[in-house]
């Protein structure tokens, strides 16, 4: 081998790089986050997986309904009405945003910019 | 057609994945079995790439200079990128060549005109296009790593707020989920378009560009059009466990995941025997990481045999006898037989 002193050190680079994850992460699979859903509630607005899954596109969906379009009709679900409002509504079963909203986001470095605006209620022990 | 076949053999590898997903149990291949036989071809194939390159031997300075070299006549300026003629020199034409893709720069399109004419134009469309692709391949690499990092360290944050920062839509888009299309569809298109191109083109030309492409629309389709079962906390919990060994699917996941997956793998494992190898190429090319030197250093090509010299009268004094016998006329004569 030609040059090993040079190629030898690169491939050792190559490997930390692309094996970076194992040693960052040292072996600690770490901790599923647990949401904390509301007790007193016992449905969301759309079920469970649909929620899960396009929560962000609902929520956009409001905003440029309500604030670009005006249209602030209610909307029903199971005989409740409901308005199209994160903080009114959303936050009105999930209280806590950091026990709902930030276990999940935080765990997948998702940064949504709902609180550039909106104020996030007041957290209560 | 060149492009027929890999296209099919994409198209297969997604039926392949999005069929088998769906079997029960068979989500363990796919999402654990198949990432980690890909992961250790990968690095051991690339290694043993690397080294082979390595074996072979350079004996000669082959750079490709295009520049004035370096001469000790002190008014003729040596064009020190273009033809270095040291190591720094070379280290720097080595930087600006993997971080900037500098010969691409050079890139002539050859037409033949009436006349017949034969023209050379300066073309910065490869260049653009693919830095483009380049880069942005890199920054959806580190973005991902958000998945596989727990917790995700700073600099992937700051990368993510970078390539997100246009806040269109929700989920956010990314810049990169453009600019890596747009460079694919840049890299095939003129494959299609250029006729001298096109004849060039090979069908393991043609299959990476489609495996990328497949793998950036299963992506883009997952976290903007079909969100439904793409549990994104399953998926990091799967993707953590990989690296730390200790792999759970803890959900049911979408079989687009699966398939996305599943054309990474196929990526990662084919990437050692494939034109992929660039990526380590680049820098073990001898056209480009040696020093335009030969005028300076003497090379040896190291497998010269070892020749001792041989002067005419030491060859006299081996072979005289004989020639003598053949009458052969010698410099000094025989000694006299002693009776």
């Amino acid at each position: 081998m030609y040059d090993s002193g040079k190629i030898i050190p690169g491939l050792i680079i190559f490997v930390l790089i692309i094996t970076f994850p194992i040693w960052y992460n040292h072996g600690d699979a770490g901790e599923v986050p647990k949401l904390e859903l509301p007790k007193d509630a016992k449905q969301c607005v759309q079920p469970v997986a649909e929620i899960r899954a396009k929560h962000m596109q609902l929520l956009n969906q409001w905003r440029d309904e309500v604030i670009r379009d005006d249209e602030r009709a209610y909307f029903e679900v199971d005989g409740r009405m409901f308005q199209k409002t994160l903080q009114n509504t959303c936050m009105e079963c999930h209280k806590s945003k950091v026990k709902f909203c930030d276990t999940c986001h935080d765990y997948t470095t998702v940064n949504p910019y709902c609180w550039d605006c909106h104020l996030a209620p007041v957290e209560t022990e | 057609m060149k492009y027929t076949f890999p296209l099919a053999a994409v198209i297969a590898l997604v039926l392949i994945a999005w069929i088998g997903s769906n079997i029960p149990g068979m989500q363990y291949l796919f999402g654990i079995v198949i990432p980690y036989l890909a992961i250790a071809t990968f690095i051991i194939g690339f290694c043993y790439r690397v080294v082979q390159w390595a074996k072979s031997p350079v004996p000669f300075r082959i750079p490709t200079t295009c520049g004035q070299q370096y001469s000790p006549l002190p008014w003729i300026k040596q064009n020190k990128l273009e033809a270095p003629a040291n190591t720094s020199q070379v280290v720097a034409r080595m930087f600006l060549e993997v971080v900037l893709f500098r010969s691409l720069w050079r890139h002539t399109k050859a037409e033949i005109h009436d006349g017949p004419k034969l023209t050379y134009e300066s073309s910065k469309w490869l260049w653009l296009f693919g830095l483009m692709f380049h880069y942005s391949f890199l920054v959806v690499v580190f973005r991902h790593m958000r998945l596989f990092l727990d917790p995700v360290p700073w600099f992937i944050q700051v990368i993510e707020f970078g390539d997100g920062i246009l806040q269109i839509g929700s989920p956010g888009m990314y810049i990169t989920d453009a600019t890596i299309i747009l460079g694919l569809v840049f890299l095939f298109g003129r494959r299609l378009i250029t006729r001298n191109l096109r004849y060039l083109s090979l069908a393991n030309d043609y299959f990476p560009l489609f495996l990328i492409f497949g793998i950036a629309v299963t992506g883009i389709m997952m976290r903007f059009y079909f969100r439904t079962d793409v549990d994104i906390v399953a998926i990091k919990r799967l993707a953590v466990g990989l690296a730390t060994f200790q792999p759970v699917i803890q959900a049911e996941i979408s079989s687009l995941f699966y398939i996305h997956l599943f054309l990474v793998s196929v990526l990662l494992a084919y990437f050692p025997y494939s034109k992929l190898m660039h990526m380590g190429g680049v820098f073990l090319s001898p056209t480009r990481n040696l020093a335009n030197d030969s005028r300076m250093r003497r090379h040896i090509n190291p497998w010269n045999p070892d020749i001792k010299p041989h002067s005419y009268a030491s060859y006299e004094d081996e072979f005289r006898e004989f020639m003598v016998e053949n009458d052969i006329p010698v410099e000094k004569e025989l000694p006299p037989k002693a009776e």
